[in-house]
């Protein structure tokens, strides 16, 4: 029993950081960014490549894969969305070319990588256990929860307090009058993919250190939930997409060890789809009546 | 029976003596195997064991007046080239015997063919439990199913270990994976193992912590797992970072070096069965191991089995006096009984299986290591 609170809270956390960063450009731009699991990807791969073949230390290579990811949120932006924002259904469009920017770098990792599971070195991290009230919890494991909480806390205070967050909160609520009120409206949305899509990046490297199975597809196994875990929170909340990722974690991890693993997703999106009826601005989302 | 056979081999021997005079006779063995497609990793090991073996009983002179001659095709891993392959091997090439195809899918469409032509058929990694063997009686068999493999394995596992109870974790969304755990069930059901609990998950899935702890709870004495090597790493990896030190057996799907690679020191004693026993000190292995690495091939189960297909073959020539028509093989392969190969002494069974004892590994210092 303990254990598998710890097995949700561990699986939540994942699902809570990969969603963070999708639920910022979400709720800036009103649109989805579908590459998202795709930079997770590429953001492992990156780390793996740095630590394998350049034999740096993990936490060197992790920022700069990092760093990466978020330049890859630049040239999503860029490439992407950019060039369609002044059509009229720049949202569907965006998400369309969003789709076709994760199959081209889906493709690259195929093409660089190959198909084949690769794994970091072995020893990459320290592989220690500790013995929590009966529970056994990896201290990589720990890490990644704490990482998770900690990113959010800075994300928050990132958007809350700081002039860029300001900013980004004013082209969330209207482009065109932020635009009136001199901020650089383009500048704030690279911004913010910049950061959803380190964040993407930092959970592709946990991920990658966590389960040992970096591959090419490997983002499809978060995707869903992370489309799930903004929903579910709120969208565009960040503490809701925090708290929903914990929650889907827990939820996944009891009914697979109390109905089987193949109810899983059925409980899941059953549960996700009573509160698109029932509450459809989420757990923590602001009620939905924004006067265009 | 051995009376029988001296007699065979004098009445061969008799034959040759005559025929020494006429020009030799000509055996075609028409090979379909998987050079291209998704099978190809086993199609390329496939084509050197036949070889290997061509060569061999040719040089042998076990075959007095008969010359194997091998007629290599590429099924492509598909039962469309399969088919197509089967046609020009039975009216183009007049082939006396036909080895392959790789991949049961493609034997269940293309053996009615032969089994229609009256082509003799030996099928040398089919392990389909149903569906190849009893098409008809022209179909053979020298690779064992996978009921055939874990069955011995198991009980040689149990003699060691002594285990009452298993608990079964598979992949329920793969053909491969989900055969897999039927054939474990039952083999934990006839060796009178009892299923403690199971647990299923799916192939994008990274993370079985939620379902390995469950099992954990139910205190099993082994855990059998059914899984694509990309999910057996990260099942034992995890079990093991559970602090979790049941002894685990893995299915087919373990038999890959991606699973030690990925899974490295927790990889480490795990049990897999396998067809064939690569260390046996038996001398008709040994020597077939000194063949293979004078032709500079590392020779694997499907390579050894391909190898064995062959010599089953000439065997069947050789119990008919040395006929190698398409009746006279058919009939010595009824008669094959405690053949010496590489996998053991090899018999065929009434049903027409093959029977050999198969043998258990484990991984021990980052290898797979036949226990004895």
């Amino acid at each position: 029993m303990g254990q598998q609170v710890v097995n949700g809270l561990f699986l939540g956390s994942i699902y809570a950081l990969f969603a963070l960063g999708y639920t910022l450009v979400f709720g800036v731009l009103d649109i989805l960014n579908l590459a998202h699991a795709a930079v997770f990807m590429l953001a492992s791969f990156v780390a793996l490549t740095l630590v394998g073949r350049f034999h740096l230390h993990i936490l060197l290579a992790m920022p700069l894969a990092v760093l990466f990811a978020g330049f890859l949120g630049l040239l999503l932006e860029r490439v992407a969305f950019r060039p369609l924002r002044a059509r009229a259904d720049s949202n569907i469009s965006g998400l369309i070319s969003s789709l076709a920017m994760a199959t081209v770098f889906e493709a690259v990792a195929l093409e660089v990588w190959g198909p084949n599971i690769s794994r970091f070195p072995f020893g990459t991290v320290p592989e220690t256990q500790l013995d929590l009230l009966g529970a056994v919890v990896s201290r990589l494991q720990l890490t990644i929860v704490a990482v998770a909480v900690l990113l959010f806390l800075v994300l928050t205070w990132l958007v809350k307090a700081t002039r860029l967050g300001r900013e980004v909160r004013a082209v969330a609520e209207s482009p065109r009058a932020a635009r009136i009120l001199g901020v650089d409206v383009n500048r704030a949305i690279a911004a913010a993919f910049f950061i959803s899509s380190a964040l993407g990046g930092a959970a592709g490297v946990l991920f990658g250190l966590a389960f040992n199975s970096i591959s090419p597809d490997m983002g499809r196994s978060v995707e869903l939930k992370g489309l799930a875990v903004i929903i579910l929170g709120g969208m565009g909340s960040m503490p809701g997409a925090v708290l929903a990722g914990f929650a889907l974690g827990l939820t996944e991890v009891f009914v697979t060890a109390y109905l089987g693993a193949s109810w899983r997703d059925a409980v899941s999106f059953t549960g996700l789809f009573l509160i698109l009826v029932l509450r459809p601005r989420g757990l923590f989302g602001a009620a939905a009546l924004r006067e265009a | 029976m051995r009376f029988a056979r001296s007699i065979g081999v004098l009445v061969a021997a008799a034959l040759a003596a005559t025929g020494t005079a006429r020009a030799e006779q000509v055996v075609k063995i028409g090979v379909a195997i998987s050079l291209t497609g998704p099978a190809a990793v086993y199609g390329a090991t496939q084509k050197a064991g036949v070889l290997a073996a061509v060569d061999h009983v040719n040089k042998s002179g076990m075959l007095k007046g008969v010359k194997l001659e091998a007629v290599i095709e590429d099924d492509a891993s598909t039962k469309e080239q399969g088919i197509a392959v089967f046609q020009r091997f039975i009216n183009k090439d007049k082939v006396a015997a036909i080895i392959g195809p790789t991949l049961s899918n493609t034997a269940t469409a293309a053996d009615p063919l032969a089994q229609a032509a009256k082509v003799p058929v030996v099928a040398v990694s089919n392990t389909a439990p149903k569906g190849i063997t009893d098409i008809g009686d022209y179909i053979w068999r020298v690779s064992l199913t996978e009921f055939q493999v874990i069955v011995p394995a198991l009980q040689r596992m149990q003699a060691k270990l002594g285990f009452k109870t298993a608990a079964l974790l598979y992949g329920n969304d793969d053909a491969f994976t989900q055969a897999g755990y039927a054939v474990m069930k039952a083999s934990l059901e006839h060796t009178g193992i009892k299923i403690v609990g199971t647990q299923t998950f799916a192939k994008p899935d990274r993370d079985y912590n939620a379902q390995i702890t469950a099992l954990k709870a139910l205190h099993p004495d082994i855990l059998m797992v059914s899984a694509l090597a990309e999910n057996a790493a990260g099942i034992v990896a995890q079990a093991r970072q559970l602090g979790w030190n049941v002894p685990i057996w893995g299915g087919n799907g373990f038999n890959a070096p991606a699973f030690i690679k990925n899974a490295g020191p927790a990889a480490e004693g795990v049990y897999v069965g396998t067809a064939w026993n690569k260390v046996s000190p038996d001398k008709v292995n040994q020597d077939y191991l000194a063949e293979m690495k004078a032709r500079g091939v590392d020779p694997d189960q499907f390579c050894t089995q391909a190898y064995v297909g062959v010599l089953a073959i000439a065997d069947a020539i050789k119990l008919e006096g040395g006929k190698g028509t398409r009746e006279a093989i058919k009939a010595g392969f009824a008669k094959v009984k405690d053949l010496p190969t590489p996998l053991g002494l090899f018999s065929f069974l009434p049903n027409r299986d093959g029977s050999h004892p198969p043998s258990l590994q484990q991984v021990q210092g980052g290898k797979f290591q036949i226990v004895q």
